[in-house]
């Protein structure tokens, strides 16, 4: 008899466990592991302020499609934006429209480990294709090694990192190689989960960012404020107009100016090899996934209340994090987008 | 003995003494491993563990500092759930096999335990999604508990089993004796002389499901704040462990090797508790 | 119990639902037409079966939601699916080959690698060991299977794979370079190392097992060969023979263990579906592939080919462990004292 009164009350308490869930206002997402960086200090931040969670998983751009698709997630996040078909299904799926909120923009770099290596280590675009396609296998293969004069580039096997998981900073990776070149987009093409003919794979962009840190001779494309976070050096990449540029918030601004002239109302955009002199080619943008009409209005007017805020005082983390904020007449255009969520 | 004898005896007790420093050898392989890891997680665990990490709530990405707390409390739950609904249903089902189980029907019930219990426990989060996490439309913590409980299920069932048999039938022909119904002698009588041992079962289960982390990770998902609710993502340890391993940030990693090692600490107290009761068992009978 | 005239008024036949006795119990007492069915028996009874059905019906209710869950890929694929290489998600073109290739390879080279070892350790626990030398390492050996995979992968990255990259392969590469296995650069990660992780995992459940099914083999035959003046090697090499079929059972759950493996793989395999001959190279394995992949599996096809790949492991690892219960269950029962 003991025992099932000692099962009741353990029934009883972990009821009211539940309870609290009422009183503070949560919501999920889950997505793109690019912004994680800006993302859980920006939730951090808000949850200090106004004592709203938004709990992030970063579990990669395909897995927040995913999950906004079959409906598991108050919101998702992703930086390869969803294609018609994707859309089409969330909509069937969910009954309502999947809006593309633009966060911030971010540059994909590439990140290597070269002990004994200083300075800068400068890449063209045929070359980062081909060490990612297998065809240069050594550090000190010619292709390299004249493009940097006055540099010795070790004899060492190159060990390429690549995502293993569905991931937006791959679509933003393999779209800019599948624009410059004609071998990749043939061998390879473009998407969040794509044949890679080298390599290891790891989940999310701690996953590549760790395996470069950790094995001598590696390379790896990661979101940049991965690399910096963590000291490690990146590459600077030649771009449209011919200068090699390294990645900086500058630089990703430099290549948005193009696409603001013809901003597609749904902000799916890709801004890779971006003309302009200063330009970083691999640039991208980040969107947040939210339903255009909510189950839940509550949530939603809390989610249009953060989008707001994200899009103001959220701005101005960016540079610290190493993201590019919106341009305002972006950010003129997505809070019109905005208001059209429905919070009543 | 000729000569050739002696030569052959010889050989003989060379090869016997060569096996016996094979086997020996092979015994010191095997256990080099589980010295290596658990003194490595223990330097890394231990410099790693502060009052923070078991206080405070996880920081944003690449800061230092912050804790485990609410993962600490999630596994806590996880567990909790998964006993909830696992130890129930095993205990019952032991008790079944143990009382009433010379027929085929318990003799297939027996088999399919063991074959269970051999189950990839990555298996059976793909099993928990799709009959909980999809049906309720987002992840949660009961999702995670129900995939902990399957996995828990084949050990409690089988122990109790074990446990219960090991009563000496005198317990239940002095029961029946004295006009005890069977099921009030079964309750009663046997269960609580049992319990020790289907306790140690039951803590046995618990410890293998707190180091699951593959049914957790699309079930129970993550949750990097404070939760305790079962119908949302919840933290725990493994999953942060899963999550911190893979990233370059060294405060991250730190407190991956201080979880692994709460983790191995909880199990190996566990086992010694273990190791020692059924062994108190066995030497009573 | 001998006694006559026990005076317990409740007939032992089956028919009356109270529950059948213990053979030794009903043997005893003596028959009576008169049935006295207590509710509480049969309610208790007909409780505690229905959760051992509940047991029961889990493996089936298992199999079944997955096999429902990837009929896309079944009518799409068939059995292609088990036969063909290309895993491409974007092109919703699913091969599971390098997969299963994968899973199979790193899980036999572990055992190749743990077998000898295992049996090494078995042999020394159960006929070499003073007793007050084989408690403890028993149960050392059975802490090392109570490890957590995630802290086995967690050791795997920061200790295992450097060591690895930097002084093993290396050292292979050097010596062994005619060999196809050791081609390629030395990642570290790849499928030696996820081969070495998994025979540190499957070495204690087949010492265990092994040595189990040695103690159990009753000890008349040592004695009759150690009568007969074998050394103590011999007399092992004699039990040996009669535990072969057990020690093939122990093996059958090693690789069953090995086979469902999961954080400790992925956390060093390399996650590349591709089939290569080298050690050295990354593969994928089937439960890591549904571990990295299937939180995000974008189209309904993607999902149910995740699905399918636990199927299989499913279906696999019930055969595995079915065929080991039974080897060893007979073993262990033909020499059960009881």
């Amino acid at each position: 008899m003991r025992k099932l009164n000692i099962i009741i009350a353990a029934a009883a308490v972990l009821g009211m466990a539940v309870m609290p869930a009422r009183a503070q206002l949560k919501l999920n997402g889950a997505g793109a592991t690019f912004p994680y960086v800006i993302y859980s200090k920006w939730f951090d931040v808000y949850h200090t302020k106004t004592g709203i969670e938004f709990n992030y998983q970063s579990i990669g751009s395909g897995g927040g499609i995913k999950q906004v698709t079959e409906g598991t997630v108050d919101f998702g996040a992703t930086d390869g934006p969803m294609s018609d078909a994707q859309l089409k299904e969330a909509a069937e799926k969910q009954g309502t429209e999947v809006l593309h909120i633009p966060t911030v923009m971010g540059a994909v770099v590439a990140t290597y480990n070269l002990p004994g290596y200083t300075g800068d280590l400068r890449l063209t675009p045929d070359v980062l294709a081909g060490i990612f396609l297998g065809d240069i296998t050594k550090w000190n293969d010619p292709k390299i090694t004249e493009i940097n004069p006055g540099k010795t580039l070790p004899d060492v096997a190159i060990i390429v990192a690549h995502r293993s998981d569905g991931s937006g900073t791959t679509y933003i990776f393999t779209d800019y190689l599948t624009k410059v070149s004609k071998a990749w987009e043939t061998k390879v093409g473009k998407g969040g989960s794509v044949n890679w003919p080298v390599g290891l794979g790891q989940k999310g962009n701690e996953g590549v960012s760790g395996i470069v840190k950790q094995s001598e001779g590696s390379i790896g494309y990661v979101e940049l404020a991965y690399a910096v976070k963590n000291n490690m050096p990146y590459a600077s990449l030649k771009n449209k107009a011919g200068n090699f540029v390294k990645a900086s918030f500058d630089a990703v601004s430099a290549a948005a100016e193009g696409a603001l002239a013809n901003m597609p109302e749904d902000f799916r955009v890709s801004i890779t090899d971006a003309g302009g002199k200063n330009s970083y080619p691999i640039s991208g943008f980040t969107w947040l996934l939210v339903y255009k009409s909510m189950k839940d209005k509550e949530k939603a007017a809390a989610l249009v209340k953060f989008l707001r805020w994200a899009m103001t005082d959220g701005q101005s983390f960016a540079r610290d994090l190493y993201y590019a904020p919106l341009p305002a007449q972006i950010v003129k255009l997505v809070e019109k987008k905005i208001s059209t969520i429905e919070t009543k | 003995m000729t000569t050739n004898e002696k030569l052959y005896f010889f050989w003989r007790k060379t090869k016997n003494n060569a096996m016996l420093v094979f086997s020996m050898a092979c015994l010191l392989v095997a256990v080099t491993p589980l010295v290596l890891i658990f003194s490595y997680t223990l330097i890394q665990g231990i410099s790693a563990l502060n009052l923070d990490f078991f206080i405070q709530m996880p920081k944003p990405v690449g800061e230092t500092g912050g804790g485990m707390a609410n993962a600490i409390v999630g596994t806590g739950i996880l567990i909790g759930l998964g006993a909830l609904i696992g130890l129930p249903v095993g205990i019952m089902a032991g008790i079944y096999l143990a009382e009433y189980g010379d027929n085929p029907f318990a003799a297939a019930t027996r088999f399919l335990a063991d074959v269970l219990s051999g189950i990839p426990s990555i298996v059976v989060g793909v099993v928990a999604y799709i009959i909980v996490v999809l049906p309720m439309k987002h992840f949660s913590a009961f999702a995670g508990g129900v995939a902990l409980a399957i996995l828990m299920i084949p050990t409690v069932t089988r122990t109790t089993e074990e446990m219960i048999r090991l009563v000496p039938q005198s317990y239940r022909e002095a029961g029946l004796a004295i006009g005890i119904p069977r099921w009030k002698t079964t309750l009663r009588i046997i269960l609580p002389t049992a319990l020790k041992g289907i306790t140690t079962g039951i803590l046995l289960a618990i410890a293998r499901a707190a180091g699951e982390t593959a049914p957790l990770l699309f079930t129970a998902l993550g949750n990097r704040f404070w939760s305790t609710a079962i119908d949302q993502p919840i933290g725990s340890l493994t999953v942060f462990i899963y999550d911190y391993s893979k990233a370059p940030f060294e405060d991250w990693i730190r407190q991956a090797w201080g979880a692994a090692f709460v983790l191995i600490a909880l199990i190996f107290i566990l086992s010694v508790i273990f190791r020692i009761v059924t062994r108190s068992r066995y030497a009573e009978h | 119990m001998t006694r006559e005239s026990t005076v317990i008024p409740i007939d032992v036949s089956t028919a009356g639902g109270g529950g059948s006795f213990p053979p030794a119990v009903a043997a005893s007492v003596p028959h009576r037409s008169k049935v006295r069915w207590n509710v509480g028996d049969f309610v208790f009874k007909h409780l505690t079966m229905l959760f051992a059905f509940g047991v029961l019906s889990l493996v089936f209710l298992m199999g079944y939601e997955m096999y429902a869950g990837s009929a896309l890929t079944i009518t799409k694929f068939g059995w292609n699916f088990l036969a063909t290489s290309t895993w491409d998600p974007v092109q919703d073109e699913y091969g599971a080959l390098p997969l299963i290739f994968g899973t199979l390879l790193s899980s036999f080279l572990a055992l190749l690698l743990a077998l000898p070892l295992s049996i090494g350790v078995a042999i020394f626990l159960s006929e070499l060991a003073p007793r007050w030398l084989e408690r403890p390492f028993s149960f050392l050996v059975e802490l090392l299977a109570a490890i957590p995979s995630i802290v086995y992968g967690l050791w795997g990255i920061f200790v295992l794979v450097p060591w690895l990259r930097q002084s093993i392969q290396p050292w292979l590469a050097s010596h062994f370079s005619s060999l196809p296995f050791f081609k390629g650069p030395a990642y570290g990660f790849g499928m030696l190392a996820a081969a070495l992780i998994l025979a540190v995992m499957v070495l204690p459940i087949i010492a265990s097992i092994s040595r189990d099914v040695l103690q159990a083999i009753p000890n008349l035959q040592r004695e009759a060969a150690l009568g007969l003046g074998a050394t103590r090697w011999e007399s092992t090499k004699i039990i040996l023979a009669t535990a072969k079929s057990g020690i093939l059972g122990a093996t059958l759950l090693g690789l069953g263990r090995a086979v469902g493996e999961t954080m400790a793989v992925t956390m060093v395999i390399g996650n590349r579906s591709e089939i290569s001959a080298s050690l050295f190279s990354p593969g994928y394995s089937m439960a890591s592939v549904i571990a990295n992949e299937f939180a995000e599996a974008t189209s309904k096809m993607y999902t149910s080919a995740l699905i399918e790949v636990a199927f299989v492991l499913f279906v696999l690892t019930i055969v595995l462990n079915a065929l080991a219960r039974l080897i060893v269950w007979s073993v262990t029962r033909r020499f059960k004292t009881t």
